[in-house]
């Protein structure tokens, strides 16, 4: 059943009384090709291009609570392709260009909003490393602009430009990055994958991973045992748990990341901005609701809810960026958990068993890799081999000492 | 949160660094690539209790193993780092 302009103007001169589920509901069958745990934007994606890409169609995913519930519906929206590091700049790359054909793809309107980022720097240094990152992003066939604190000012006029502490010395512009609606991603994929034969298992917890002589050979769960030859763990702040229920113990440490919406406002902020010094950044809904956040609490929880001292330290950096922000009132604040590698990078890698995939340690990018990330891992898990934009995303790396450190902040699971 | 330091008493969170799981306490002496990799890097994860190294940074300076719920940050116990090392010995 297709979306489109006429569709929704017959429905509304009919009362609404066409409109059907966007995916089934089934009951999940004793056995699959290839099964899914977690039903969040990474799963999904993995299980429409293993349809789609892979002609792989008898897939399950299963997801414990229900479609969008998770961090695919809880996140700041953020899309972007300015990352610095071989490996992930090509990644990051690949990831951006589906989306921007992903609402045709999918027909489904994902409100892609390709309003422009822009990164501010304080200082000569700051300045020096983003044109170096500004260089690295044309040269992967992105585009970045360097503007001046002029040309940041015709964009942003509200923010403190003479903050003592801080003052704009500009910014790296990054038009074709913006924003979408997060749990539209969720729905438009798990609609294209329904349509395409895959059960999408809602209600269903996995609690044991059945292997056999180094074999996976299926699922245990809470709507009965399920065999698949093949097994992917999609399952973001709770890869560690799930990586246990099959023995391994993975490189991934879970925080807590807080996120703030304010009432809603006219128009104020076009594009989303962030303030490294304060580890900040913010946009403005589509709502009017102006979206923001901060670093991560800092110890390991798996609560889904932060703590006051980062919340404080969000307050006062968004009032040092732009003071006007004081007159807005909050509307609501939510921790995500995130799965965070000692590189900051994430892992899309078979395991030591046979027929058992990961693709986890997102820590908090993953909303930008949905498209990417189901792209790689429905590659990995048809051909059994990477592909070449996620290939130096390995558990290997941490053992060789092949890192991906973009912040180049260290081993630390919580530093990046 | 709060976290009683027993050498200055209950203290806010802020005045504490995080370092991450007590796996920090059991560096190898060995030569070996792969037991650095598991100290590093691999790590339990758990949703329930779980012990990890704190430091009372703005305070004593001490280092604390604290054992801390990871669903409910309720702290069920904080000792000197140094007398669980030597405990360990």
């Amino acid at each position: 059943m297709g979306y489109n302009a006429f569709r929704v103007f017959k429905e509304g001169l009919t009362g609404n009384k066409g409109w059907r589920p966007a995916w089934r509901d089934p009951e999940p069958k004793a056995e699959y090709d290839v099964i899914i745990i977690g039903g969040g934007g990474h799963g999904l994606s993995t299980a429409y291009y293993l349809a789609k890409n892979h002609g792989i169609t008898n897939v399950a995913v299963l997801e414990k609570g229900y479609i969008g519930g998770g961090n695919v519906g809880r996140n700041t929206t953020i899309v972007r392709a300015n990352y610095f590091l071989p490996g992930n700049s090509e990644f990051y790359s690949h990831s951006l260009k589906l989306w921007e054909g992903l609402e045709q793809e999918l027909n489904y309107n994902a409100m892609m909003s390709q309003r422009g980022i822009i990164n501010l720097f304080h200082s000569d240094g700051q300045r020096d490393a983003f044109a170096r990152r500004g260089n690295m992003m044309v040269n992967q066939g992105d585009d970045a602009i360097l503007l001046s604190p002029d040309g940041v000012r015709q964009h942003a006029p509200f923010i403190d430009f003479e903050n003592t502490r801080f003052p704009i010395y500009g910014g790296l512009y990054h038009p074709r990055g913006g924003s979408a609606r997060h749990d539209a991603v969720a729905w438009g994929y798990a609609r294209g994958a329904d349509s395409q034969g895959v059960d999408i298992i809602q209600n269903c917890e996995v609690s044991g991973i059945d292997i056999e002589g180094g074999r996976v050979t299926g699922v245990q769960t809470s709507r009965g045992p399920i065999r698949a030859k093949r097994v992917g763990i999609v399952t973001a702040g709770r890869s560690g748990q799930v990586a246990a229920m099959a023995g391994l113990k993975i490189p991934v440490e879970s925080h807590i990341l807080q996120a703030f919406v304010s009432e809603g406002l006219k128009p104020t902020i076009d594009n989303v901005i962030s303030f490294g010094m304060g580890h900040f950044y913010i946009s403005q809904s589509d709502k009017g609701g102006l979206v923001f956040g901060g670093d991560l609490d800092f110890y390991a929880s798996y609560a889904q809810r932060g703590n006051l001292p980062m919340m404080e330290h969000v307050m006062e950096a968004a009032m040092t960026l732009m003071p006007a922000i004081g007159k807005a009132k909050v509307l609501r604040s939510w921790g995500g958990i995130m799965d965070m590698t000692p590189d900051g990078s994430f892992i899309i890698d078979r395991t030591e068993i046979d027929g058992l995939y990961m693709d986890c340690g997102w820590c908090y990018g993953g909303f930008k890799a949905v498209p990417a990330s189901g792209w790689c891992m429905a590659h990995l898990m048809a051909e059994d081999r990477p592909h070449e934009v996620a290939e130096r995303h390995t558990f290997e790396r941490f053992e060789t000492g092949d890192l991906m450190d973009e912040e180049g902040t260290g081993s630390q699971h919580n530093l990046h | 949160m709060r976290i009683n330091c027993p050498l200055c008493g209950k203290r806010d969170r802020r005045e504490f660094y995080y370092m991450g799981s007590d796996d920090y306490m059991r560096r190898p002496q060995e030569q070996d690539h792969q037991a650095m990799h598991r100290y590093l890097h691999l790590r339990d994860n758990p949703t329930g209790l779980g012990p990890e190294l704190w430091q009372h940074e703005a305070g004593c300076g001490a280092w604390l193993v604290v054992e801390r719920n990871m669903s409910t940050h309720e702290i069920r116990s904080v000792a000197l780092a140094e007398t669980v090392a030597r405990a360990v010995k």
